[in-house]
């Protein structure tokens, strides 16, 4: 029984995620799906106040970035992880894409996170949980480091970066949103809860007493 | 300053320097002139402040809305920019005289600045961080009050004469000069950064709470999901704070805190999409401005279904900003505050701030998805013609005002301090039963109920009989409850009987 269960939950995992993948529809591209609400307008002289806004997350971002890599108290990198977090939905937020940034909040920051702390509050032996880090592991992040560095890299370099693009802003981002997650992309939609299941089910059976 | 005299060496009392002390002197001197008026007319000063705060308003939305008519009005018609270069106080100047306003010379020159939009997030700044402030600020003595009141005493009475109502400002003066302590033993860095974990994003989810349908800063259409985001970002400052301090009391408080603020958002979330089905839209302007007909059109006399979500949706809103009988995070009598109790000073002021902050928001969302947002119980289609400044200030008190909308609010906030002491606090495992096997099946109940409705009934004439009955209910029960109160505050002293003092010592 415990086998089957086992089973079918690792099998389910891929399938649901290529189903997802599979069922996208191709024209992805054309309906925008991030774009701005009745309330902020899009001025073109806001520039200068948009610009020292951008600076201003990104080096936030690469600061606690940075922080989380240096720190080796998990409940201080937890902290940094926040700031990044927060950073980056503020990021989204001065795209436009306030629903992706509120999504980001109250996913990570605000459940994902404490979940965090709470599980390094549960399973810490000493007051202040420590990260030691091995030589080994060192060296083999390091070279994922490397290789997904290089790959950022040359997609910065090779890729185009076009400064204006055509889409016309019509009505809340929400309601477009929300009928696109009915209608075009539905089966992705369901096969993505339908992951989330899976791991629902997953945890209640570790989590059970035998 | 008086120096007791005591038999070892005392240090002479600190003076202050500088510009604190102009600021300490010029506070003492308003106080001392202060109170004495304060404490001679309380009636005249309330009103004359609620009249007042309403003129000030509303000239202030006037002058805008004139500043708005006349960029409309502009032959060049662009749009207004962030350093706003669009309009010249000639232009002003030849717009008030084209319409005969007095003073256009002066005013031209006042109204010029108005255009700019940085000028005018500014101030909207300003009236939000001032709105945070008060709020928190009066909860604060109220509780004191209420509490006082259950437990027969008077409670605060002396600091500013009538009612002690300048007791908070003492308080906030106390805690600013107490000294910040941080235990030697604790994370220094999170300990100070804790607190402003948990206020900041509190006062962030002001942005976009509307008072009204002008009455927004900004009017976002996730504005909704922005509030519940924000008030589950506070508990972060919460469990860092409780987990820096390096303390047992603190680190229980601070993982009851988690796992209570983790389950209770499911079903206060699944709750809040009820509303959000109705509406059919995420932005809290749009939702307020829905329920204009009156107080049957409120969205919790939609149907049973959206009644029983404003239910849950309040006492999960309870457990969710740890108020009774959820507080177990900072149970006063077994984990000796929990969380803060290492704090003092300004850092736990900053708490206190944050938490009666969350006790406005989620009343104030509790009012905007569920009882008609900043309309009163009057139908909007009843309202005056506008023709005289008269009937626009009535049309303003009588149909929909950002005082109502805070008034309601402080209805909510009343109950959540009826409730905390009146009711004892439940144990944890209590707490987590309630969420998982109560709170969560009927949310899901309700949920479920409230799209099949939607779908079967909505609009039929079984709706309307149900949206009646059930407006009447809360009607008849809200009243019911009002004589009572009014009964046992007039014959208080017979009701108690003789356990009753006369006169309460202090009084």
């Amino acid at each position: 029984m415990t086998l089957r269960l086992k089973k079918i939950l690792l099998l389910m995992t891929p399938l649901a995620i290529a189903l997802s993948f599979a069922t996208a529809p191709v024209q992805a591209a054309d309906t925008d799906l991030s774009l701005s609400d009745q309330g902020i307008q899009t001025s073109a002289d806001g520039g200068l106040l948009e610009a020292l806004m951008f600076y201003a997350c990104a080096g936030v971002t690469l600061a606690c970035g940075f922080a989380i890599c240096l720190s080796k108290n998990i409940v201080r990198m937890a902290v940094y992880l926040f700031g990044t977090l927060a950073a980056v939905a503020l990021m989204y937020f001065l795209l436009l894409a306030n629903f992706i940034g509120v999504i980001q909040l109250i996913v990570y920051a605000g459940g994902t996170l404490i979940l965090l702390i709470f599980g390094v509050m549960l399973t810490s032996k000493s007051p202040w949980a420590k990260f030691e880090v091995k030589r080994s592991e060192l060296i083999a992040a390091g070279i994922v480091c490397a290789l997904f560095a290089g790959m950022l890299l040359f997609v910065v370099v090779n890729a185009e970066w076009p400064l204006e693009t055509d889409a016309v802003v019509v009505g809340s981002s929400m309601t477009q949103f929300g009928t696109g997650l009915l209608t075009d992309y539905l089966v992705p939609f369901e096969a993505i809860s339908v992951l989330l299941l899976v791991v629902m089910i997953g945890a209640a059976y570790m989590a059970r007493q035998e | 300053m008086t120096q007791f005299s005591v038999p070892w060496k005392q240090s002479p009392p600190l003076e202050y320097r500088g510009p604190a002390r102009g600021i300490v002197a010029l506070a003492r001197m308003v106080y001392t002139m202060a109170t004495p008026i304060v404490s001679r007319f309380p009636g005249p000063i309330l009103l004359g402040a609620i009249v007042g705060g309403t003129l000030l308003v509303w000239a202030h939305w006037m002058l805008f809305g004139w500043v708005e008519t006349i960029a409309a009005s502009d032959v060049n018609g662009a749009a207004q920019s962030v350093w706003g270069q669009t309009l010249t106080t000639a232009e002003i100047g030849a717009y008030l005289d084209s319409h005969s306003i007095v003073a256009s010379g002066i005013l031209k020159y006042l109204l010029w600045p108005l255009q700019l939009e940085l000028l005018r997030d500014l101030v909207g700044l300003g009236a939000i961080f001032g709105l945070f402030n008060l709020i928190p600020v009066y909860a604060i003595w109220w509780e004191r009050k209420v509490a006082g009141r259950i437990q027969s005493r008077m409670g605060p009475m002396r600091v500013g004469g009538w009612h002690g109502w300048a007791q908070s400002f003492a308080d906030g003066v106390k805690l600013v000069g107490k000294e910040d302590l941080v235990p030697e033993q604790a994370d220094a860095m999170l300990f100070r950064v804790a607190p402003y974990l948990a206020f900041v994003p509190s006062l962030l989810a002001f942005l976009c709470l509307p008072l009204g349908s002008y009455w927004v800063f900004r009017n976002v259409d996730v504005a909704l999901i922005f509030i519940i985001a924000m008030v589950g970002v506070e508990v972060v400052g919460v469990i860092v704070a409780g987990w820096a301090s390096n303390n047992k009391w603190s680190v229980y408080g601070a993982m009851r805190e988690a796992c209570q603020m983790v389950s209770y958002e499911i079903p206060m979330t699944t709750v809040l999409l009820i509303p959000i089905m109705t509406a059919g839209t995420l932005n809290m302007v749009q939702i307020g401005d829905m329920q204009t007909g009156g107080w049957f059109s409120w969205n919790a006399f939609h149907n049973p279904f959206t009644f029983i979500a404003f239910i849950t949706y309040y006492i999960a809103s309870l457990a969710n900003c740890k108020r009774a009988p959820f507080d177990l995070p900072e149970s006063e009598s077994e984990l000796v505050a929990g969380f803060h109790t290492e704090y003092s000073g300004f850092r736990w002021a900053l708490f206190f701030f944050a938490e009666y902050a969350a006790m406005f928001v989620v009343s104030a969302l509790a009012v905007t998805l569920f009882l008609g947002a900043w309309h009163t119980p009057i139908p909007a289609t009843w309202a005056f013609e506008e023709d005289s400044i008269v009937k626009i200030f009535l049309n303003g008190v009588l149909f929909s005002s950002p005082f109502w909308f805070i008034f309601k609010c402080f209805i909510f906030i009343y109950i959540q301090l009826w409730i905390r002491w009146t009711l004892p606090r439940i144990r944890i495992d209590q707490v987590l039963y309630s969420c998982v096997q109560v709170m969560f099946p009927i949310a899901c109940v309700a949920l479920v109920g409230h799209a099949v409705w939607m779908v079967l009934l909505d609009g039929t004439v079984v709706s309307d009989i149900i949206r009646w009955i059930l407006g009447l209910l809360t009607a008849a029960v809200t009243f019911g409850f009002l004589s009572v109160a009014a009964f046992g505050y007039r014959n208080g002293r017979q009701m108690v009987g003789y356990l009753a003092v006369k006169q309460l010592p202090g009084a």
